[in-house]
């Protein structure tokens, strides 16, 4: 988080909180997030992830304290339920287009960095969970974003797409330089790309780098002593390709099957599971 | 067998209202579709009675107090909604009913004699050139506010929370098409009546569904195939002599009938290719 100290602030809340019939949902919330940072939201479901993620977008007013965003910022926006509904025909490229028009070109090379161009003309309903999420991370990028926004950007996405998603988005934030405001139910994994980990309870209940969360006691109370393995700091390296049939090309240029092939990464802080 | 030219006059102003209309309510009716608003059509529908009623006893103009009157529903449904007690079926279930009984008591309090199915199926064959223009007037303005503000329109359709973090307005788009939805009312109700209003918001989108690939193709296809059933249905009637608001539903139904039957997909693959 230090490299991105001096670096522009994008969005400030400050001592948010939202109230709903009587009860907060969020209280006293404080996040940061400047030009180039990743904050990884966590907390258990009902924690206020998503509450906090809308504080952000300003899709919800705060109740208590403030959030200021910088003038004229523009943000790109994954939600964590988008359901299309059968009777609207919608292609992917459509889709695209759906908050502003863009010229093919463009379209299609946002779709290329996502890795699903060759589904352009399919229809949004027709796509699987990692090509949805693939489409839906292509049009909040299209907008070419101050901040991206991602709710769950992983849900419905195998552990094999799920590492891939996570290496998309951290590509994503090097080239473009945005920052990126991530909303993860997994403590399992939380990308090494990570700088700030933002731990939540209705209330900040601790933060800091990865690591620093996963030690702190704060956590080990709100998720418990086996948790405390459970939060994996994802960092493996590029040693190896999977392929689409399924096969692995090894560092070396072999290419083996897939059983044959041992992951060598950090197994000590995670499981595969 | 009356007089041709007596005849053609009549039945052409009836044809050329109906197609004015049903250009109209094709594309309003694709949103209605997909936001699934059938039963809020329905009842801001059965409410024009309760218009109907009024603007007879107050002695203003009809048109003007069914669009007032279907806003106010419009209206009531939308605060009703925001304090969650009932389910928005539940809600819809009263007001509709409410709207139409309050209606009929009215009328029968004030000594009116309300032509009942008069006004819930219309009568297309007695429409004048006055009609004919306020038909292609209001028509036309509605279709201009529906294009200008398609794309936050369709956005808010898609996801209102992706509308408002990506700097749209879904809460005003919403009130609008809902506005845009009382005039088209307003306008019908004398022409194809209550009952019928629906059904063609309803049945020429659904058919155009699946011979469309992008939202647009939708509304301009919803458009044309509502033309074809009003063209289909007065032809009828005058043909087997039936009553001629019924014929052009039965027109559209035949024409949803036919496009579920069709193997559409093949063709459409082969265009899209």
């Amino acid at each position: 988080m230090d490299v991105h100290r001096g670096h522009e602030v994008l969005v400030d809340v400050a001592g948010a909180g939202v109230r709903r019939d009587g009860r907060w949902l969020v209280e006293a919330v404080d996040v940061t997030i400047r030009k180039g940072e990743i904050v990884t939201l966590i907390g258990p479901n009902g924690s206020g992830k998503s509450t906090t993620a809308k504080l952000v977008t300003g899709v919800l007013k705060p109740d208590a304290g403030s959030v200021s965003r910088k003038s004229g910022l523009r943000i790109g926006y994954v939600p964590q339920k988008l359901s299309i509904d059968w009777t609207m025909p919608l292609t992917v490229r459509r889709l695209m287009s759906l908050t502003g028009s863009y010229p093919k070109a463009e379209i299609d090379a946002a779709l290329a960095a996502t890795g699903v161009v060759h589904l352009a003309n399919a229809e949004v309903q027709h796509l699987s969970g990692g090509e949805f999420q693939r489409a839906l991370l292509a049009r909040a990028m299209i907008r070419k974003p101050d901040l991206l926004v991602l709710d769950e950007p992983v849900q419905g996405v195998d552990f094999s797409g799920e590492v891939a998603l996570y290496d998309l988005i951290g590509q994503i934030r090097d080239e473009t330089g945005c920052g990126i405001l991530l909303i993860s139910h997994d403590l399992h994994v939380v990308m090494a790309a990570t700088d700030t980990v933002i731990c939540l309870n209705g209330h900040v209940c601790c933060r800091g780098t990865p690591e620093s969360v996963a030690r702190s006691p704060e956590y080990l109370s709100l998720f418990g002593a086996r948790a405390a393995n459970a939060l994996a700091v994802y960092q493996h390296h590029h040693d190896h390709t999977h392929l689409p049939d399924g096969r692995v090309e090894e560092a070396d240029g072999r290419i083996v099957d897939a059983h044959e092939h041992v992951h060598e990464h950090d197994h000590e802080g995670h499981r595969h599971a | 067998m009356k007089g041709t030219a007596m005849l053609e006059d009549f039945f052409t102003r009836a044809v050329i209202a109906g197609i004015g209309l049903a250009l109209v309510t094709g594309p309003l009716g694709c949103f209605i579709v997909w936001r699934r608003m059938a039963y809020f059509g329905d009842t801001m529908a059965h409410s024009a009675l309760l218009g109907v009623a009024l603007s007879l006893v107050l002695q203003v103009n009809m048109t003007l107090g069914v669009f007032i009157i279907a806003a106010a529903v419009a209206g009531a449904l939308l605060l009703l909604q925001r304090r969650q007690t009932l389910s928005t079926d539940a809600l819809l279930g009263i007001l509709s009913h409410s709207a139409l009984a309050i209606g009929l008591v009215v009328a029968f309090l004030s000594g009116i004699r309300v032509d009942l199915m008069g006004f819930l199926f219309g009568d297309i064959l007695a429409v004048s050139v006055t009609d004919i223009v306020v038909i292609y007037l209001g028509g036309l303005v509605i279709l201009a506010v529906l294009a200008a503000m398609w794309r936050p329109l369709l956005a808010a359709t898609v996801n209102a929370e992706v509308a408002e973090a990506e700097g749209m307005r879904p809460e005003v788009t919403r009130i609008v098409f809902m506005l845009l939805l009382a005039s088209v009312i307003a306008i019908a109700m004398k022409i194809v009546g209550v009952l019928l209003i629906t059904a063609l918001l309803i049945i020429p989108a659904a058919t155009a569904r699946r011979l469309s690939a992008t939202p647009e193709q939708m509304a301009l296809i919803s458009a044309g195939i509502g033309a074809l059933a009003v063209a289909g249905g007065l032809f009828g009637s005058l043909r087997f002599d039936t009553p001629s608001g019924p014929s052009i539903v039965v027109a559209a139904l035949v024409l949803f009938l036919i496009s579920i039957a069709l193997p559409v997909h093949l063709w459409r693959a082969r265009r899209e290719a």
